[in-house]
């Protein structure tokens, strides 16, 4: 096969406009702000129609991968959101979650492989619900969707990835999850070797991505490496390794497209700092975790607190004031209502007395 | 820092960091004997050897360890050898193991 078209065996069809829109469990927990900034860029900025159907559930995936829900049940739940899909009148699914992406891809790659499971779904499905099971047209994920995106939402940025001090590129980490293209490499772009679709949109937006050497590796999630207190050694320590790995690069800042990997990335810096006084930033402080939503809403201008940035454990202001973002420090922890919704205790974390790891190895 | 005890630590890595290993006694040893490079790991040496016999003495393993630039702890375990040589017999690749032995020895010294 010639080079070039091993290349385009990377490259994914993603459908224009009508998207039926699939929301995450942990997103909407612990990122509402990117669920709702997505849903506003789509319909709002970008003209685009998008379904956001209060009748879909979890996919059930954290059940799953930790061992709680059966294949059987997970598959008929999937048929489920397959159909209410059909019934809204949508044909492109799009998921807001790495885990449940992975999922609805391995279910339909499952019933490709073995049709009598399909047709076991089938009946499941009918006789629970009384649904018909109608595939879906095409499968992405909504950072596919910011990818396709990208340069639309250049052509209205309102900030570039630039540091306004220095009016150098900001520097990126991009994390991609695991789950995105490491099961079905051909279901996200550039595969699983070359994931692009975070650095096309950090590339598309001025800014830089940093190469260092732990890049693919995992962030540590891994549900029962975490779910199971006795494993979370383990899973505390993929996100260290990354850190380590990345740190001597001094990255602005991360941006994740998994919600474990952005949630994970964020607090177990607060725990390292915690338990090690470890921090990774070049100020001795932690290294900011945005979601590609966050990071294309502040591009586009949307007020950090809307976005949902006070719910990081890595405070955000430093990162905001190098992109020039105006902020209201004291509206950080008001909420939409203009009530003051409480303040968490100082963390290590995002106290500047920590020292710079790579300070400390000198 | 608060040292706050979260019920579990930071696992360390099992793996090895050629970078930050101190390869020098390793490069000083393998230039003396450059035949070590054809060491393909059978671990001929170790299932011959007397000392290993019925003691976990696990001749491959230490000098690969030392290959590696991991020295602690090789010296003290490296005088259980007792030099009988029944392992330089069997080694498929020629090397001269009882010599490395003491080769090693003498570069790392007590360390």
């Amino acid at each position: 096969m010639s080079r070039r078209a091993s290349w385009q065996e990377y490259q994914k069809d993603i459908a224009a406009d009508r998207y039926y829109y699939a929301r995450s469990c942990i997103r909407q927990n612990f990122f509402p702000g990117s669920e709702w900034a997505f849903l506003d860029i789509l319909s709002n900025r970008l003209g685009i129609d998008i379904y956001d159907d209060p009748l879909h559930t979890s996919c059930t995936g954290i059940g799953y991968h930790s061992d709680v829900v059966p294949l059987e049940t997970i598959m008929t739940v999937v048929a489920r959101q397959f159909s209410l899909m059909a019934e809204a009148g949508y044909e492109n699914f799009v998921s807001s979650c790495i885990t449940s992406f992975g999922i609805y891809n391995e279910v339909l790659a499952t019933w490709e492989e073995f049709p009598e499971t399909e047709e076991r779904t089938r009946r499941y499905l009918r006789e629970a619900t009384g649904r018909e099971l109608v595939k879906p047209r095409s499968i992405a994920h909504t950072s596919d969707i910011i990818f396709y995106q990208r340069e639309a939402i250049a052509r209205k940025a309102k900030h570039r990835l630039i540091n306004r001090h220095t009016g150098e590129p900001l520097r990126v980490v991009e994390h991609i999850g695991c789950h995105y293209a490491k099961i079905f490499p051909k279901s996200g772009i550039g595969g699983s070797e070359f994931p692009y679709v975070l650095a096309g949109m950090i590339e598309a937006w001025g800014g830089d991505v940093v190469d260092y050497p732990e890049r693919r590796h995992c962030c540590g999630f891994g549900f029962r490496n975490y779910l199971v207190q006795a494993n979370r050694g383990s899973s505390i320590a993929n996100s260290h390794k990354k850190l380590e790995s990345m740190a001597p690069y001094k990255p602005d800042f991360i941006v994740a497209n998994c919600p474990g990997c952005a949630m994970f990335l964020d607090k177990w810096q607060y725990t390292i700092a915690e338990m090690d006084g470890m921090a990774y930033g070049a100020d001795g402080k932690g290294i900011p975790v945005l979601t590609y939503e966050e990071m294309a809403g502040l591009v586009l201008g949307y007020d950090p607190w809307q976005l949902g940035m006070q719910f990081h454990q890595v405070d955000v202001e430093p990162l905001l004031d190098k992109l020039g973002v105006e902020y209201d420090p004291g509206a950080k922890y008001l909420g939409a209502d203009g009530k003051y919704i409480g303040k968490p205790a100082d963390a290590a974390i995002n106290c500047p007395s920590q020292r710079p790891i790579y300070e400390r190895r000198k | 820092m608060r040292n706050v005890v979260f019920g579990y630590g930071i696992s360390r890595p099992r793996a090895i960091d050629m970078d930050n290993n101190d390869l020098r006694k390793s490069r000083d040893i393998i230039a003396e004997m450059p035949e070590l490079q054809a060491c393909i790991g059978c671990g001929s040496c170790t299932a011959s050897c007397t000392a290993g016999n019925l003691t976990d003495f696990n001749f491959r393993k230490l000098h690969t360890a030392v290959r590696r630039g991991e020295y602690k702890g090789v010296y003290a375990e490296l005088s259980k050898c007792m030099l009988c040589g029944k392992c330089r017999l069997v080694c498929p690749r020629g090397i001269n193991t009882r010599g490395l032995v003491m080769l090693i020895k003498r570069k790392l010294g007590d360390f």
